[in-house]
């Protein structure tokens, strides 16, 4: 089973005028397989910067990142990405985007054809795979963005805002789909994302991250994923926890901006 | 002065046949679909559509102001044209006695172009000769001259007079206006003047229209391309220079995508190229393909392997800097998510890097290919064998305007070919630009 170590990891940008910026403080995580984190933060928080460490874009100048017993170096196909947007390929089909990762890795069109085809059925485009990217919707190119993270069967999925460009009602049924196939698939999953709502609906764990220095500042265990798992995400906003836990994260973040918004002033 | 007709003329125009136009045709005058729902249209440059009534009315009118600047047998509007037939003026020669004598000069205009035209028979037409005239009475006889339209000639009147220049007969009076040498007097048929040592002078009228030499009329101009089709001009059919300028702008623009587009990629992938290849292309770049000509010659002659090496490196920097920006245009998550889906470097830039280049190398194509063919024409122009810049200039030193023209119009029609080639093959290639 996959398991991801975030290994007490710190990132420093340093600044052309010399001096830095410290995106993420002693960072350290342990998500077991099949959790579905989601990260929320006031801007500038570090979350992107902890999310694209993790994928392997971006070296942290301290700590490490383990997954399954071996230290991430790089990119690499056991860890997807879903991005906002504008990461599918225009000058592809639906299906050739699907595909795309197990064409990169020599599996024959005809071997994948099932998978790939099974997952767009699940991510409801059955019907659009000869499309041409430009031909969708931004939901649509989403759940496309979903199927050809799935199809390629990574250990992890990492989301960095993927519902963040969509309208509320495309939003929520997406949101509903991402439950669904963390259901189906059992994978473990990462999503940053800047609502508050979503955070709570989608993370099992939810971890809000504080800035300068980007750090964990507050951990919650939710039940609201698995009370989602095909069910109206209507009915789970009235459980009776729900708003109170909402109300309390939004306070937290709010203090947090606060205090940039009044650090910001007395500097100036 | 006939500049200044032109612009009048072409004002007109625009303004005329819209007025006229937009009352007579006012469906077409209509804008269309949901444009036609729009309450703001000006300012809104998406409401703005070709009016393709206008484009025709707009090549329709440079068209007639060719036919009414020269004289062309078209059968539409005309500025007044050059006088052409028999024209009469008399001259009263006085003696040093005193006595004076009338006489008359007939003059026969004809084309200036005579030579080059033919009759019904084909036989090429020739100068008329010299009207019949009885010599009159007095000691100054009546002469005649032949002179071509636009032209200017000197008459010596006392060639059959009874006394000579020398022997004191001087010109005094032009139709009975007194004249002193240096003077001019306008008759309707064109101007009669003294030289300043007192030698008669006609010029017939010239109108406003351009003589053949400057501007050869439409019909001029498409006979001479239907004749070069089946004669050739220098030892070459006219398909053979056209197709050697196009050969060449082929041969520059394919050598220096092949190069360039390469070396654009590394400039974007790699520090090493970038650095290396930087000086040279921010060099080069801004030196035009022309000043290089001199050199080319110097160095390859005049031959196709100069022209092709000209052109290449005319595209060569485009095209680099074309396939750079490519590269830098690509959005980092598409970088991002192919790794993510494990594809190798070679994997990126054959399946990431290249496609989503295609646009910015289509857009330096069509540059490329513009720079290309001026610079072919241009080149050819300075020295060639074979060619339409060649035939142009070869042309304009026997003075045969029309020639020019056809090439100047073959340069145009195949430039603007081109560019629709290229955009063809870039809405079949690249389908996606613009809808992202």
């Amino acid at each position: 089973m996959s398991e991801l170590l975030i290994d007490n990891v710190s990132m420093r940008f340093e600044l052309p005028n010399g001096g830095h910026v410290q995106a993420l403080q002693n960072v350290s995580l342990d998500i077991k397989s099949g959790e579905l984190m989601s990260v929320l933060g006031p801007s500038g928080c570090g979350k992107t910067t902890l999310l694209n460490i993790v994928a392997g874009f971006l070296a942290p100048t301290e700590g490490n990142i383990i997954l399954n017993d071996k230290k991430v170096i790089g990119p690499s196909a056991d860890r997807g990405m879903v991005f906002q947007q504008g990461a599918l390929f225009e000058w592809m089909t639906v299906r050739e985007n699907v595909s795309f990762g197990p064409d990169m890795k020599g599996v024959s069109r005809a071997e994948s054809k099932e998978n790939v085809e099974h997952l767009l059925e699940v991510v409801g485009l059955g019907d659009f795979k000869e499309k041409a990217i430009y031909e969708l919707s931004g939901g649509m190119q989403q759940r496309v963005a979903l199927a050809r993270c799935l199809a390629n069967d990574p250990d992890v999925i990492l989301m960095d805002e993927p519902l963040g460009a969509l309208d509320a009602l495309t939003r929520e049924k997406m949101q509903g789909l991402v439950l669904d196939l963390w259901r189906e698939t059992g994978k473990t999953i990462i999503l940053i994302t800047h609502s508050v709502e979503e955070a709570l609906l989608l993370g099992e764990r939810l971890l809000v991250m504080a800035p300068r220095p980007g750090r964990v500042h507050k951990e919650y265990r939710l039940p609201f994923a698995d009370l989602g798992v095909g069910n109206d995400l209507r009915e789970v906003k009235k459980h009776k926890d729900y708003a109170s836990t909402r109300e309390e994260i939004l306070e937290m973040i709010w203090s947090m901006e606060e205090e940039i918004m009044g650090r910001t002033e007395d500097a100036s | 002065m006939s500049g200044f007709i032109i612009f009048a003329l072409y004002l007109v125009a625009f303004f005329g046949s819209y007025l006229v136009l937009s009352r007579l045709l006012s469906k077409y005058f209509q804008r269309e679909g949901f444009n036609s729902l729009k309450t703001v249209t000006f300012g809104d440059e998406s409401a703005v559509k070709a009016n393709r009534i206008a484009s025709i009315i707009s090549v329709a009118t440079v068209f007639w102001l060719w036919v009414a600047f020269t004289n062309s047998a078209i059968p539409l509007p005309k500025l007044p044209g050059p006088f052409q037939g028999d024209a009469t003026f008399t001259y009263t020669a006085t003696l040093e006695d005193g006595t004076s004598d009338d006489a008359t000069v007939t003059v026969r205009v004809y084309r200036e172009d005579i030579q080059q035209t033919v009759d019904a028979e084909g036989n090429p037409g020739r100068e008329p000769d010299a009207p019949e005239v009885e010599p009159g009475d007095g000691f100054a006889k009546n002469d005649t001259l032949t002179a071509a339209r636009y032209s200017f000639k000197v008459l010596n009147v006392w060639s059959n007079d009874e006394v000579s220049k020398k022997g004191g007969s001087t010109v005094t009076a032009i139709n009975g206006i007194p004249i002193a040498p240096g003077e001019k007097i306008d008759i309707p048929e064109g101007t009669v003047g003294l030289t300043d040592k007192g030698t008669p002078t006609f010029a017939p009228a010239t109108g406003l229209r351009m003589a053949r030499l400057y501007l050869p009329a439409p019909e001029v101009v498409m006979e001479r391309f239907i004749r070069l089709n089946k004669e050739g001009y220098q030892g070459f059919t006219l398909w053979e220079h056209t197709w050697k300028s196009v050969s060449r702008v082929l041969w520059g623009f394919l050598l220096g995508s092949l190069i360039g587009i390469p070396l654009g990629y590394a400039m974007g992938l790699t520090n090493w190229s970038r650095g290396w290849f930087d000086p040279i292309v921010e060099f080069m770049r801004p030196v035009p393909p022309l000043a290089l000509i001199p050199l080319m010659i110097i160095w390859f002659g005049i031959g196709e392997v100069s022209k092709v090496i000209l052109l290449f490196l005319a595209a060569l920097w485009i095209m680099i800097i074309a396939a750079r920006s490519g590269v830098s245009g690509v959005a980092i998550a598409k970088v991002h998510a192919a790794y993510s889906l494990g594809a190798s470097k070679w994997q990126i830039l054959s399946k990431v890097i290249v496609p989503n280049s295609l646009p910015e190398i289509f857009t330096g194509a069509r540059v490329a290919m513009g720079v290309c063919w001026g610079t072919v024409v241009a080149a050819e122009l300075v020295a060639a064998e074979v060619g339409l810049g060649k035939m142009i200039v070869v042309a304009s030193k026997f003075q045969l305007t029309d020639i020019v023209l056809v090439g100047i119009i073959l340069i145009g029609v195949i430039g603007f070919l081109i560019d629709v080639g290229v955009r063809a093959l870039e809405t079949w290639l690249v389908p996606w630009k613009g809808k992202v």
